[in-house]
């Protein structure tokens, strides 16, 4: 029988933790099919970071390194110097990548070290139990910020993909999300073209995936997929924020 | 014999590095240390190996982390203060049962204290310097010819147990120049299947990890771990005698405290004072058989350190008080004199004999 279906071979074979309606699964399915596709699960290092995401190293079926909360692209930056034909990549959410680990994300960027940033931001802090992440929305209520997030006492979210967009060594970043089809298909092109560029050398790469957290925001799947929608792409806009390559073919 | 050169120490330690096959030097400036990342930035080049200055002492011993967890031999220095944030990746990388040779030169403190030398990172060395339990290694050389030797000999400890080794010096060892031999002879090299290096699709995948959320398997992690640690206690303690056949007075020192309590003892044994002294070189593990057995044979110990009192506490605690001991100090970066030393030891022996 001709199978049409199948899971990823850099997934193993481990039951996912992830809550019910979490995207956390399916962005862990798109970074394995293009590591099949790509050829390169047997030359790849993935580093967890610490948050919900922090057991990934028990889902992708390639070797794996858990850092520190934060530390993951400094984790990246010398298992890659290390070993410079291997394919390493991190997979880290928005308090690990945009709060305690703003200097690391910031700085490999700014090397242009040759790894690619799987950056999972569901505004909010999942791990903990629903706490305010430097990617809450302005007025998002989570369990420090009961009254709605104050911008003028606590301040404002971070747009990683602008922010990183200033900085010259950075080669690649885009921001999709995976709340529909057509969404997780461009989510997919975009992942896939980062891990090809770090096959062919061409440096920093992060693609910033919008996802759901329907526990801690409180509502079920299907509503949590539309307030991503109704919510989040407007505050954070789709779209490739940057692209060297693109940039210097279109000249 | 192998031909001499007059060296730095902090110069001649990261050349011993080289020697020892470490092509990865992550690290950040820090005064009095900085001549390491110097050095390593001129030399690594041009050995094929890689020097990088992170962003912070935090991303520095993370990029250490990577690079031995990918199965390199990797290392950062510091001083002080800058130890204090690498303390985080310490505990991860003992929690990890990764390799790494870490330096601390160390200046006075607390806070951002001072750049003159210091002995006051005693208690963070042999403690652990971070949450958990674990300790790590720590090598106290007192001459620049022994910050290359154990530089050297550190890398294979590190590998060989898997675990940091911290090599404990001061801004004057590192500072210092002295005639060294770099003749070290060959490494060795040890297998680490463990590395995550990348599948090839052949084998099961390696993680690397401290995260145990089963109470019943972390305690057995540590337990397999102070396992390890009481081995090292029993084959790994170095440390040195100087005239303790007769001695009646010991003074324990290790650093440049020692090269200083030396000259001391020197003098009070030309005014025939039966001193001694009692050198640890791994100050973990520290040498506490030796020093017990040394406590049945004098009158008492006087320790002597840069330090408002640390390295006595491991003294009292491995001599289990049964003789008494004094501390000759001195402290945020003043050093002794040797006649300060030996005032001390004839103020213990009672005044002039």
């Amino acid at each position: 029988m001709a199978v049409v279906f199948e899971k990823p071979k850099a997934l193993t074979d481990a039951t996912l933790h992830y809550c019910p309606g979490c995207t956390h699964g399916i962005i862990h399915r798109l970074v394995a099919e293009v590591l099949d596709e790509l050829g390169v699960q047997g030359k790849t290092v993935g580093i967890a970071s610490v948050g919900c995401s922090v057991m990934s190293y028990d889902y992708f079926d390639v070797d794996m390194v858990q850092a520190a909360h934060g530390r993951a692209p400094a984790v990246a930056t010398g298992v890659k110097r290390a070993n410079p034909e291997n394919i390493v990549f991190t997979y880290q959410g928005d308090g690990d990548l945009a709060a305690i680990g703003t200097a690391e994300t910031v700085h490999s960027a700014a090397r242009g070290e040759n790894i690619t940033i799987i950056f999972v931001n569901n505004a909010i802090y999942g791990m903990t139990g629903g706490q305010m992440a430097p990617t809450t929305l302005p007025g998002q209520v989570t369990q420090t910020s009961p009254y709605g997030r104050d911008t003028n006492t606590v301040g404002f979210p971070l747009k990683v993909c602008e922010l990183l967009s200033n900085v010259d060594g950075a080669t690649y970043l885009e921001r999709v999300a995976v709340n529909n089809v057509k969404n997780v298909k461009a989510a997919k092109k975009a992942i896939k073209k980062a891990f090809t560029y770090q096959t062919e050398g061409k440096g920093f790469t992060l693609i910033e995936v919008l996802s759901t957290c329907p526990t801690n925001w409180g509502l079920t799947p299907p509503n949590a997929l539309k307030w991503l929608e109704e919510n989040m792409i407007p505050y954070y806009p789709l779209g490739v924020y940057k692209d060297k390559y693109a940039e210097e073919a279109a000249k | 014999m192998a031909d001499k050169v007059l060296m730095k120490g902090n110069e001649a330690m990261a050349e011993a590095a080289i020697m020892a096959g470490c092509r990865h030097y992550l690290g950040y400036p820090i005064t009095p240390q900085t001549e390491i990342a110097a050095y390593m930035s001129k030399r690594m080049p041009k050995v094929g190996g890689t020097f990088l200055q992170a962003e912070s002492e935090i991303s520095a011993i993370n990029m250490v982390i990577g690079v031995a967890a990918a199965g390199k031999r990797a290392m950062t220095s510091s001083s002080s203060p800058g130890i204090s944030l690498k303390g985080e990746g310490l505990s991860y990388l003992a929690g990890c049962d990764l390799p790494a040779f870490v330096v601390n030169v160390q200046r006075g403190g607390p806070g951002l204290g001072g750049i003159q030398p210091s002995q006051a990172d005693y208690f963070q060395a042999t403690r652990g310097t971070s949450h958990g339990d674990y300790h790590m290694i720590v090598l106290a050389p007192n001459s620049v010819q022994e910050m290359v030797n154990l530089t050297f000999q550190g890398f294979d400890m590190a590998d060989k147990y898997r675990m940091t080794v911290m090599l404990l010096a001061d801004g004057t060892m590192g500072q210092m120049m002295e005639p060294v031999s770099l003749d070290m002879g060959e490494v060795k090299t040890y297998d680490k299947p463990w590395a995550v290096t990348g599948t090839n699709c052949e084998r099961e995948h390696n993680i690397v990890n401290s995260l145990f959320l089963k109470p019943e398997l972390l305690e057995k992690k540590n337990f397999e771990r102070f396992e390890k640690y009481a081995y090292i206690e029993e084959n790994e303690a170095l440390y040195e005698e100087y005239l303790m056949d007769d001695a009646e007075v010991c003074v324990v020192a290790y650093g440049i405290s020692a090269r200083i309590a030396k000259n001391a003892i020197d003098a009070a044994r030309a005014k025939g004072i039966k001193v001694g002294m009692f050198r640890p070189i791994t100050l973990w593990p520290f040498p506490k058989k030796e020093i017990r057995a040394i406590a049945d044979k004098v009158n008492s110990f006087i320790s002597v350190e840069l330090s408002m009192g640390q390295l006595i506490e491991d003294v009292k605690l491995y001599t289990e008080c049964t003789k008494p001991v004094y501390l000759c100090n001195r402290t945020g970066g003043m050093i002794m004199t040797p006649d300060e030393v030996l005032a001390k030891i004839e103020e213990t022996v009672g005044g002039n004999k």
